[in-house]
């Protein structure tokens, strides 16, 4: 672990973080909560069609725990690459 | 205590609570009346964010549209959350470690262009004003549903509250009375929620009642939701679970409504500078966290609120003679959210597609819960509290940017660069001043236009701002001209399309929309032009100036530099 500023690196970290957070965003709501969402419903968990509990529900659960992991890596990237 | 006295009790006791916080932040610095002098802790900034987001459209709308929709609701569901993953990952941090007071100024300084910083203010100042007259208008109509005072008074009240402490307090008055304004509106929201879900589902947290079983009647112990879908059948509208089928939305239209309002929302102004008020980019982040949390508390309960209030709705009411319904429908129906006409004259009612007899307003699905759920009076006036905290709490915020726009980037920016910071502290409460009084008369007498173009706000901020800071902070090389390019082909293409649907051809179905795409969706479109003019253009015109590059790399760091750190 070096405390020597990196910002390319740093930035680069940075990108693969949210290109992959960005993804988890992309098939949550719009590949499960609208595109798959009719063949989806068949499944249901509890009393919910799973397809409609990702666009009422589950969808927004997700988005909070995207912020939060993105948050908190950063946190450690941040001081990792002595930036903070 | 009757309603009327309960509520009476809250709301002046919310109001005096409002002022006084007002009263104990005021301020006396630029800093502080534009971005709280940057001391906001990231939990309260949180709370402030969801207050300054959630309007009067949010606590009293929201929940009855998605009971009218059912799965399309998910548009508002994902569109007014998702954003908030894009404004975290892609936006706050950086507008925060750039600092200084406005997005305008970012766009103005990153681009190298007073023009570019025109065009940002302009499109502020519109988007912000198309805004606030919705809720001035919340207001009186809150006032005039709960307190029997007519609609403009109501709006002048609603005024006086926001005009003390916006022009008093600025953004540090805002800040802790939208923290404030938080508290009674999730509150409001959340007690006859549980209540409703308690009674429907017998359990009281709606998002896990949401997805239990019905209690009571004919369906007791069938999944609420099937129950539903079954209510649906019967009156032969489309099930309420299912997707694309005829008389909803399309596919692809669902999907442009959604991005538009989500890129929407991370390029609202008002949201925006909100991430100014923290003490650092990393509390940017862990602001944007706590903001969605609040929100999603809203936003998860909702749609199970939108569920209860359908099956209620329908269960209580459909085949039920006139004569036996319960008493809140007499009690709203002076009031003419809902209303009878009894077209086959058999005095029962029908609610089938194609009956006509009940009209229902989509507000009275959140107003009239408490009295549903048969709660207490003095829940029926902190509902009541909570509009108006969710309505006054939103046009402060949209205030204050207009204030900010034009005193400081305008004013202070272009027109008198050597304007002294007292100076410049005056004129942006006198411009505060003014744009309440404007917004007032928008209140009371709202242009006919207002409700057709409030699609405008998410779609001209997701075709205007939304591409030019993710370019100006992820790219080096996007160029003035292509921004400028960008942001006006963008605002032109969103804005002549709404135009047109709108108010020239308001008649026009989906086979005569672009690609099946309405207006509320366009801007999603005006986004994707925005981005592919600015890199184009950029690729053909000179690269921005060494300093500007310099900036770039600066503001994707968190550490301030030397000196800027408390």
């Amino acid at each position: 672990m070096s405390n020597q500023p990196d910002p390319s690196a740093y930035w680069r970290a940075n990108l693969r973080l949210m290109a992959i957070l960005l993804a988890v965003w992309f098939v949550c709501s719009y590949v499960l909560g609208i595109f798959l969402v009719e063949p989806l419903n068949h499944a249901r968990v509890g009393g919910f069609p799973l397809g409609f509990w990702f666009a009422h529900q589950g969808s927004i659960y997700v988005f909070v725990v995207l912020i939060l992991v993105y948050a908190a890596v950063m946190d450690r990237l941040d001081r990792r690459f002595g930036v903070d | 205590m009757n309603v009327q006295a309960w509520t009476y009790v809250i709301v002046t006791a919310t109001f005096a609570l409002y002022v006084g916080i007002a009263w104990w932040s005021r301020v006396k610095t630029t800093s502080g009346f534009y971005v709280a002098g940057r001391g906001v802790p990231a939990l309260a900034n949180g709370m402030a964010t969801g207050a300054d987001w959630m309007s009067a459209a949010s606590f009293i709308s929201m929940a009855g549209l998605v009971s009218f929709m059912g799965y399309t609701g998910a548009i508002y569901l994902m569109g007014w959350t998702g954003g908030y993953v894009l404004l975290a990952l892609l936006l706050a941090p950086y507008l925060r470690k750039y600092g200084k007071f406005t997005t305008s100024e970012f766009v103005g300084d990153r681009y190298y262009s007073d023009a570019a910083r025109l065009v940002a203010a302009g499109c502020t100042i519109f988007v912000s004003f198309t805004y606030i007259a919705g809720q001035m208008r919340g207001v009186g109509v809150v006032f005039s549903r709960f307190l029997e005072v007519e609609v403009h008074w109501g709006v002048v009240i609603g005024v006086v509250i926001v005009f003390f402490y916006a022009v008093l307090g600025g953004m540090r008055g805002i800040t802790y009375t939208q923290v404030a304004q938080y508290c009674v509106l999730i509150v409001a929201f959340l007690i006859p929620a549980a209540a409703i879900s308690w009674k429907i589902t017998g359990n009281p947290i709606p998002q896990l009642g949401f997805g239990g079983s019905v209690q009571e009647g004919q369906q007791a112990g069938v999944f609420l939701l099937e129950a539903l879908d079954a209510l649906h059948r019967e009156l032969r509208l489309p099930e309420y679970t299912a997707a694309f089928v005829p008389g909803k939305k399309s596919m692809i239209d669902v999907t442009a409504i959604t991005l538009a309002l989500m890129v929407g929302t991370a390029g609202l102004p008002h949201v925006l500078v909100r991430f100014y008020t923290v003490r650092s980019a990393r509390a940017a982040r862990w602001s944007a966290l706590w903001a969605l949390v609040f929100i999603g508390l809203l936003y998860t309960t909702a749609p199970a609120v939108a569920a209860f209030a359908r099956v209620n709705l329908i269960s209580t009411l459909h085949n039920t003679s006139y004569s036996d319904v319960p008493e809140w429908f007499r009690s709203w129906e002076t009031t003419g959210l809902i209303d009878f006409e009894d077209q086959d004259g058999d005095g029962m009612i029908d609610m089938s597609d194609g009956a006509n007899e009940l009209t229902v307003d989509q507000d009275i699905m959140v107003l009239a819960n408490p009295e549903i759920a048969e709660l207490p009076a003095w829940v029926v006036a902190l509902v009541a509290a909570g509009g108006l905290a969710a309505a006054l709490s939103t046009a402060a915020g949209l205030l204050l940017v207009i204030a900010s726009a034009i005193s400081h980037d305008i004013g202070k920016s272009i027109l008198w660069k050597d304007m002294s910071s007292r100076r410049e502290l005056l004129l942006a409460r006198g411009t505060a001043s003014v744009a309440v009084i404007i917004a007032a008369y928008f209140g009371i007498s709202p242009p006919g236009f207002v409700a057709q173009v409030v699609a405008f706000a998410f779609g001209l901020a997701a075709s205007s701002f939304f591409p030019v800071l993710v370019l100006g902070i992820f790219t080096r090389s996007t160029t003035k001209e292509g921004a400028i390019a960008g942001m006006s082909t963008g605002v032109l293409f969103t804005g002549s399309y709404i135009v047109y649907f709108r108010l020239i051809r308001p008649e026009a179905t989906a086979e005569d929309w672009l690609f099946g795409i309405s207006p509320e969706g366009i801007g999603a479109v005006g986004m994707l032009i925005n981005f592919a003019l600015a890199l184009t253009v950029s690729r053909f015109t000179k690269p921005p100036p060494e300093e500007v590059q310099q900036l770039v790399s600066e503001i994707r760091l968190p550490r301030e530099r030397a000196g800027d750190s408390p």
